[in-house]
Order: structure tokens, then C-alpha cells, then sequence
């Protein structure tokens, strides 16, 4: 219990480990120093079955709790899906040139661990002769330079698949899909097995196996509670799309930083939009299409 | 005394300090890699070592168009994007600055007093300055019909020759957005990406590669 005191952020696990259910509540309070809220918080029910008043509460709660451990204000919200936007994402394989922007990009922007290192996005580089081949593939490229002659780059994080293989093994419902299609966790339900990982066929889903270091000068001060929130030792974690940007109409913080601008985004249920264009003017497929997951992430060729 | 056995006892002596010399010399390779001598291998520590973003102060993380975009306010209006400034080098426009006073010298020449630093490679060698700037008004760009543009619309300059990527770009499909996907966007314009003289993309140093798992640390 010494991590909760430092951390200020109770693991639901550690507390379940250490108090029976009848009194937990007072147990909690009195072995943790943890707020009367906080510990509500774990008692309640998942994200999903909140009330207005309670998610209130809980955002409130975080915001304290984060602020305090990071020594500047940090906001949490919880936005919810916008009505009519189905989000999708186009990537040019005809322009990526595999600098890895994005990848740190992302880090930043969702206040990843530091160290142990984790990175949503994975950038392949593959053998123009071979072609796409996962198998003979390398995220571990460094050369001086990028493009290299005889090579091509595939950045893959999660694939916001519409049939979610991972969102059907978690056997505590604590992942699901948004209506806006964004397939988002709840840390604090999470119990850590780790299902959801090896069910996903895309390698997109992290671990924090130890206590996630984030300076508090690296700090993303602008949350989302299912989002780039800061985690906890213990959970899962990945992609979202950048939900606390995208659900406020902003572009994923990787599209803006790519210097080709190999990077699209937008609704799919919008005919105007820059994905749909894309999906009718261009080459398009999506990752391991015969696993039948059906991505909302495309890739395409725009030369 | 058998003769020969004398001679077994200084030939198994130098294999041992052979044997020693070798384990040692090893030893110390192992040693020298262990303490960072891989770092030489795998450049910058790539796959060895954890960088965060905050290693690359040199980068603009956060795009600070977004702040112009919200501050001109263009939520709801037709102005659907501003494109950015276009990228001149310090103190050169306007060009009429220098040029009003001078006269025009058409002729097809090596630049070498003022912007002897451009070197044009842009598709085929007869191109040449004119092609693209105005003559008599040095501020302006000229587009093949004789229409004057500032550079600040040069897109539609180079559009007339790369039609399907001008309509890519106005789609959003070619080149960066900054902003908003349902709302107001920063565009930039071709210069600001591609330089005019000499468009094609340079290479650029990657940043590292993720860490191997086996060198994963942590708490
Ligand atoms: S930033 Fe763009 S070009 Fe660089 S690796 Fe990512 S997608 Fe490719």
C-alpha cells in the first residue's frame, strides 16, 4: 500500500488483495489514506453503468488526485461520442518515409510510460522486393538516413477493428466499443490477464508491467478518462485515436506531427470527409483482411 | 626415460597459456561490450537504450497553427482553411525592394551575385526563373495564361503542371493538416514542404527505434 500512498491512485487489484468485501469500504479509508470518493470508486460499478453524477464525481476525484501527484492542474474528462461520426483512418504507404515522428508523437500526446518504454505505434519496414510481409518485417531499423532505397515503412498501432477480437475475451467486459467506434479500456476495471493482448492480431495492445514513469514536466495536462490519462502498473493499454482530441473535433496528434502527411482522419459517415475520399479515389486494404476484424484503419497508395 | 616424454611437458604448458590468453582476450571483449562498447554497434543505443520525446527538444511537438486557427475564429464561417505563410528566406520580399530599380535581364545565365544559392533541379533542364516568376512585377508569380498571383496562392502555379496531386491537396489527401477534422484546417502550401527549385523530398534521420524487449527495464 506504500505505491497507493505515492502514487495516489489505488489499484482496485492491490485493495481486492488485501480486504474483505463486507468492510472494504471502511478498511479502504482508513489503511490507504485514499479519499471516501475514491474508494467509491472502485467499488462502483464499470465505467459503462455510471451515473452522470457519479462519473462526475469520479472525474473530479482523478483531477485531484493527478494534480496533486504531478504538481500542475490536470483535467480528466469524459466527452462523449459526438451523434453521426463513425471515426476512421487512412494511412499513405506511398509517402510514409519511416522517421518515427508519430510514434514519440503519440507518446507525448498520451502520456505513455517513459520507461519502461511504450510505444501505440510500431513502425515496419519492409523490402520493396518482398513486399508487405509481416512476417520478415522490422520495427528495429536505424540508419542514418530515411527513406532507404530498397525499403518501404507500414506504421501499425491499433486497427479500431469493428469485429474487436480483444473486446470479446476480456472476462470483465472492462474493454468495449464506443458508438462512435473507438475502442476504448476502463483502467480501473481492468484486472490485468492480459486476454485481450493475445487475442489481438495486430500486436497493439501494451502492458504496464511496472509503474509507469511520467516526468511531471512530460505530463499531457489534457485528458480523457478512457484515454491518455495517466496509468497504472498493471493494466492495458492502446491506441484510441487520440479520443480526447478527436471527440472535441481535433485531428490524432499523429496525423499533425507527420512531416509527409501520410496521416488522414475523419468520419466515415460523412461522404465529404478526407477518409471517404480517399476510399473512393484510391488503392485501399486493410491488415490481415481475412481474419475478418474489419479495421476501421486503412492503409492506401495515393501514387 | 623415454626420450619423447620430455618434450610433452612444455608443449601442454604453451597450450595452457594459450588457453589463457585466449579466455582472457574474450573476457575483455564481452567486458567492453556489456560496458557500451554495443552502443557502437547499434547507433545511438537504437534498441538498447529508452528515449522519450523529450530527448528531441528540436521538434514542435504541439503544431502552434492550432492556436492562430482558434484565434481567427473561423467556426461555422465558409473560410473553411488558411494556408500557411508562404516560406521566404529573411529580408527577401517584397522583391520589387531590389528589383524596381534594376533592369530585367532575361537572358539565360548562372546566377552568381544574388541567389546564387538556388540550384534548380525541377524537371526538365530548359526551366528557367521566368517560367514561374513575373517579370516586370518581381512580387508576383505568373501562371501559363499570363494571370498574376501573390505567392501566397502559388498552389494554383503548381498545379497547373501536378493536376491530380493539386486536387489530392485540396481534398486534404496530399500534404499535412493542422486542425480540426469536422472544422476549421491550417493548409500549407506546396513551398512550405517542397522546395520550389528543387521539390524533391530530402531524407531525414529517423528517430530511435523502440526499445528490445530484452532491454526493457523498469521498477
Ligand atoms: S511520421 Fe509519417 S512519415 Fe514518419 S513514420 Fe509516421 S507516418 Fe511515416
Amino acid at each position: 500500500m506504500s505505491q497507493d500512498a505515492k502514487g495516489g491512485d489505488v489499484g482496485r487489484r492491490d485493495f481486492l488483495r488485501g480486504a474483505g468485501l463486507a468492510t472494504m469500504a471502511t478498511m479502504a479509508t482508513r489503511f490507504t489514506g485514499a479519499s471516501p470518493r475514491a474508494v467509491e470508486r472502485f467499488l462502483a460499478t464499470r465505467f459503462t453503468e455510471l451515473s452522470p453524477d457519479e462519473v462526475e464525481a469520479i472525474l473530479a476525484d482523478l483531477e485531484r488526485d493527478y494534480s496533486r501527484r504531478f504538481g500542475k492542474e490536470v483535467s480528466v474528462s469524459a466527452t462523449p461520442p459526438m451523434d453521426d461520426v463513425f471515426f476512421g483512418y487512412g494511412l499513405d504507404i506511398s509517402r510514409c518515409i519511416g522517421c518515427r515522428r508519430c510514434v514519440y508523437a503519440c507518446v507525448k500526446e498520451n502520456n505513455q510510460s517513459r520507461d519502461p518504454q511504450i510505444h501505440w505505434i510500431r513502425v515496419l519496414e519492409m523490402e520493396k522486393e518482398k513486399g508487405i510481409d509481416l512476417a520478415e518485417s522490422s520495427p528495429y531499423y536505424d540508419p542514418e538516413q530515411v527513406p532507404e532505397e530498397d525499403f518501404f515503412y507500414l506504421p501499425v498501432a491499433c486497427q479500431q477493428c469493428r469485429n474487436a477480437p480483444c473486446t470479446r475475451v476480456c472476462p470483465v467486459k472492462a474493454t468495449w466499443q464506443e458508438k462512435d467506434g473507438i475502442v476504448v479500456i476502463d483502467y480501473d476495471w481492468c484486472i490485468g490477464c492480459r486476454c485481450c493482448m493475445s487475442a489481438c492480431p495486430y500486436g497493439a495492445r501494451h502492458f504496464n508491467w511496472a509503474e509507469p514513469e511520467l516526468p511531471a514536466v512530460a505530463v499531457n495536462p489534457d485528458t480523457h478518462i478512457l484515454g491518455n490519462r495517466p496509468r497504472m502498473k498493471g493494466v492495458v493499454e492502446k491506441c484510441t485515436f487520440c479520443i480526447q482530441r478527436v471527440r472535441n473535433g481535433r485531428y490524432p496528434a499523429c496525423s499533425e506531427i507527420c512531416p509527409v502527411g501520410a496521416r488522414k482522419f475523419g468520419n466515415l459517415l460523412d461522404e465529404e470527409s478526407e477518409i471517404r475520399y480517399l476510399m473512393r479515389e484510391k488503392r485501399v486494404f486493410v491488415l490481415k483482411e481475412e481474419l475478418a476484424t474489419k479495421p476501421k484503419f486503412y492503409y492506401f497508395y495515393a501514387t | 626415460m623415454d626420450p619423447d616424454h620430455r618434450d610433452v611437458l612444455p608443449q601442454s604448458s604453451s597450450l595452457i597459456i594459450l588457453l589463457i590468453l585466449f579466455a582472457g582476450i574474450g573476457l575483455l571483449t564481452i567486458f567492453s561490450i556489456v560496458k557500451g562498447g554495443a552502443e557502437i554497434e547499434w547507433h545511438e543505443g537504437g534498441g538498447l537504450k529508452a528515449f522519450a520525446p523529450e530527448d528531441f527538444p528540436e521538434i514542435e511537438w504541439n503544431d502552434p497553427s492550432i492556436d492562430q486557427l482558434d484565434a481567427a475564429g473561423l467556426e461555422g464561417s465558409n473560410e473553411a482553411f488558411k494556408v500557411a505563410p508562404p516560406p521566404f528566406s529573411e529580408d527577401i520580399f517584397p522583391c520589387t525592394e531590389c528589383h524596381a530599380e534594376m533592369e530585367p535581364d532575361v537572358e539565360r545565365r548562372v546566377l552568381e551575385d544574388m541567389h546564387d544559392d538556388i540550384v534548380l533541379d525541377h524537371g526538365p533542364k530548359e526551366r528557367w526563373c521566368f517560367d514561374c516568376h513575373n517579370v516586370d512585377d518581381r512580387d508576383r508569380l505568373r501562371l501559363a495564361n499570363g494571370t498574376l498571383i501573390g505567392f501566397d496562392e502559388s498552389y494554383r502555379l503548381c498545379g497547373q503542371c501536378h493536376g491530380t496531386i493539386f486536387r489530392d491537396w485540396r481534398q486534404g489527401i496530399h500534404g499535412r493538416r493542422v486542425g480540426y477534422w469536422n472544422g476549421p484546417k491550417r493548409y500549407l502550401l506546396c513551398a512550405n514542404c517542397h522546395n520550389p527549385h528543387a521539390p524533391k523530398f530530402r531524407p531525414i534521420k529517423p528517430l530511435p527505434p523502440p526499445v528490445r524487449p530484452e532491454f526493457l527495464a523498469g521498477r
